[in-house]
C-alpha cells in the first residue's frame, strides 16, 4: 500500500474520529495524541495485514483505548466514560461513525482564536496536517506555527472546548468558518505551485472543507457558493501551467479544465442560487462561472463579467475585486477604462500588490505607453515569488 | 526591525550571472527585486559578492600562528552571493520579502535579524 493511499484514508478519517473523541472527552489535545498513536499503529500494521474494511472504526477503537488509558492516569477528568465505552463496541461492529466534524470546524473558528490562526488550526485539527507542512504554505517557520497552534489549543482548553454551538450563535460564526476555509484555498492557490510538495495541495484540503460545509448546510447560500467558487478555480489547476510555464486564464486551454469539478461547482452554485439571498461568495462564484462558460461557448463574455464585478464592488469592495474589474473593463471596453477602474487603488499601495502591478503594466502596454508599462512590469516581476509567473512577466515586456 | 536577507548561490548561478546569453535575464530578476524593495520603502542597504572562485581566502589564527587558506570559510555547494538589509515590521514580513528573492527558487535565501536592529 502506498503512502498516498494511506494519507487520503487517514485525512478523511482523522477529523471524524477526532471529533467523536474530543466531543465526548472535552480533551482535544489528549484525543489528538491518542489518534496520532493510532495512526502510527496503522502505518505499522496495515501494510502487513491489509487495510481493514472499516479503517475509521479500526482507528477509533485503537485511539479510544489509548485515550482511556491516558485519561485514567489523570483522575480528575470528568469524562463520560460510558459514552466512550459505547464507542468501542459499536465502533468495532458495523456502526457508521457519525460525522461531527462540523462542530470541530466551528471550534477552530471560535472568536477566542486569533483570526490568523483559524485556518492553520482547521487544517491541523480537522484534517490532521502537521504544523511543519502548514508553516511552509503560510510562509512562517515550523517552530512559530507549532507555537501558534499550541497557544490556540490552550486558549480553547481554557474556555472548555465549546463544541456545542447554540443555533443562535451558529449563524454568526458561520462567516468565520467560511473565511478561514477560503483563506486556506487562496493560500494554496497563490502559493501552491511554489510552496507545496508535489503530492500535497492545500487547495485539495480547502475544497474538502468547503464541500463538507456545503453538504452539511445545503440550505445555506454562501456555504454552497464558497464550495462552488473553490471548485471553479480548482478546475483550472492543471491549465495554469504548460510545460512548466505560467498560462493566464484567458490563454488557458479549456480542454485541460476539469469538467467534473466544473459540473460539481455548477451544482453547488445552483443550490446557492435557489436560496434567494446573494452574498459575496455567490457573486465571486458567478464571476468564475462566467469564465467557465468559455468551455461551452468558446469565448469569454467580458460584459457579463464586468457587470458581476460591478455588483460585487458595490457591496463588497476589495483590492482584488477592483483589479479584477479593471481587467474585465479593459477587455470589454478598452484599456483606458481599465486604467480608470484601477484608480480606485492608491498607486503606492499598488507598488506592493502583484495583481495590480501586472494589470496596470498590461493596460499601459496596450496603450503603447511603453516606458510606464516597462516600469510596472519590473515592479510586478520583483513582487512575484513564483518563478514561472516572474518569467511570464519578463516575456510580456519583450512581446 | 532590520533583517539581513542573505542570498545563496550555486556555482552554476555564479556563472549564469556573467553568462553572455543568460546573464542579463539573471541580473534583471535581481534588479526588479531590489526595485520593489526600494519602492516599498523596506530596502536599507545591500551588497553583491563575486563568486568564491577568485580572490577568496580564509584566515585563521591558531596558537599564535596564522594560517591562510584558499577559498571560503565553509566549503559548500552554495555560497553567499550577496545580502540586502531590510527594515520591516516583523520577522514574518521579512520572510515575505525573502520569498520574492529570485534566489529562493534556486539555491536559497536565509533571513536573520540584525544585532540591535
Amino acid at each position: 500500500m502506498t503512502e498516498i493511499d494511506f494519507e487520503s484514508l487517514a485525512r478523511e478519517s482523522y477529523g471524524r474520529v477526532l471529533a467523536y473523541l474530543a466531543s465526548r472527552t472535552r480533551r482535544l489535545e489528549d484525543a489528538e495524541d491518542a489518534l496520532a498513536e493510532a495512526l502510527i499503529s496503522a502505518l505499522r500494521v496495515w501494510p502487513l495485514s491489509g487495510v481493514p474494511d472499516r479503517p475509521e472504526a479500526w482507528l477509533l477503537t485503537v485511539a479510544r483505548r489509548r485515550l482511556m488509558d491516558s485519561l485514567r492516569r489523570v483522575k480528575e477528568v470528568p469524562v463520560d466514560m460510558q459514552l466512550l465505552s459505547d464507542v468501542v463496541d459499536e465502533g468495532s461492529t458495523a456502526m457508521e461513525l457519525p460525522d461531527e466534524r462540523l462542530p470541530l470546524l466551528f471550534l477552530c473558528a471560535h472568536p477566542q482564536v486569533d483570526e490568523a490562526t483559524r485556518t492553520p488550526l482547521m487544517l491541523n485539527v480537522v484534517l490532521g496536517l502537521e504544523a511543519s507542512r502548514i508553516a511552509s504554505a503560510f510562509l512562517v517557520t515550523p517552530s512559530a506555527m507549532s507555537q501558534r497552534l499550541v497557544r490556540a489549543k490552550a486558549r480553547l482548553r481554557d474556555i472548555g472546548f465549546p463544541l456545542d454551538i447554540p443555533p443562535s450563535e451558529e449563524a454568526a460564526r458561520l462567516p468565520f468558518v467560511m473565511d478561514a476555509i477560503y483563506a486556506a484555498f487562496t493560500t494554496g492557490w497563490e502559493e501552491g505551485p511554489t510552496a507545496g510538495d508535489e503530492l500535497w495541495e492545500l487547495t485539495d484540503e480547502a475544497v474538502h472543507l468547503a464541500t463538507l460545509l456545503a453538504d452539511r448546510r445545503p440550505d445555506h447560500s454562501e456555504a454552497n457558493s464558497l464550495a462552488a467558487l473553490c471548485l471553479y478555480l480548482d478546475s483550472r489547476r492543471h491549465a495554469r501551467r504548460r510545460e512548466g510555464k505560467y498560462v493566464p486564464l484567458s490563454e488557458q486551454d479549456v480542454a485541460v479544465w476539469d469538467r467534473l469539478k466544473i459540473a460539481r461547482a455548477e451544482q453547488f452554485l445552483s443550490r446557492a442560487a435557489m436560496q434567494g439571498s446573494v452574498g459575496r461568495f455567490q457573486l465571486e462564484a458567478a464571476i468564475q462561472s462566467a469564465h467557465a462558460a468559455r468551455l461551452y461557448t468558446g469565448r469569454t463574455d467580458w460584459g457579463a463579467i464586468s457587470a458581476l464585478y460591478g455588483f460585487l464592488l458595490e457591496r463588497y469592495p476589495t483590492v482584488g475585486g477592483i483589479v479584477g474589474n479593471a481587467v474585465a473593463l479593459g477587455e470589454f471596453i478598452g484599456p483606458d477604462e481599465g486604467l480608470d477602474a484601477l484608480s480606485g487603488i492608491d498607486e503606492s499601495k499598488g507598488r506592493t500588490y502583484l495583481p495590480y502591478a501586472a494589470a496596470r503594466a498590461n493596460l499601459l502596454k496596450r496603450l503603447n505607453r511603453n516606458e510606464e508599462s516597462l516600469d510596472w512590469y519590473l515592479t510586478a516581476q520583483g513582487l512575484a515569488s513564483d518563478p514561472a509567473v516572474r518569467q511570464y512577466l519578463v516575456e510580456q515586456v519583450s512581446d | 526591525m532590520q533583517f539581513a536577507v542573505m542570498i545563496y548561490e550555486s556555482d552554476q548561478d555564479f556563472q549564469e550571472r556573467v553568462d553572455p546569453d543568460k546573464g542579463s535575464a539573471y541580473r534583471g530578476a535581481f534588479f526588479a527585486y531590489m526595485k520593489v524593495m526600494q519602492e516599498a520603502g523596506v530596502y536599507v542597504t545591500g551588497v553583491g559578492l563575486e563568486g568564491a572562485a577568485r580572490d577568496t581566502a580564509t584566515i585563521r589564527i591558531r596558537d599564535e600562528k596564522r594560517v591562510v587558506q584558499d577559498g571560503p570559510f565553509v566549503e559548500a555547494k552554495e555560497q553567499l552571493g550577496g545580502l540586502a538589509v531590510i527594515e520591516v515590521e516583523s520577522f514574518e514580513a521579512a520572510l515575505e520579502w525573502a520569498a520574492r528573492c529570485p534566489a529562493a527558487s534556486r539555491a536559497g535565501v536565509e533571513v536573520r535579524p540584525l544585532m540591535g536592529g
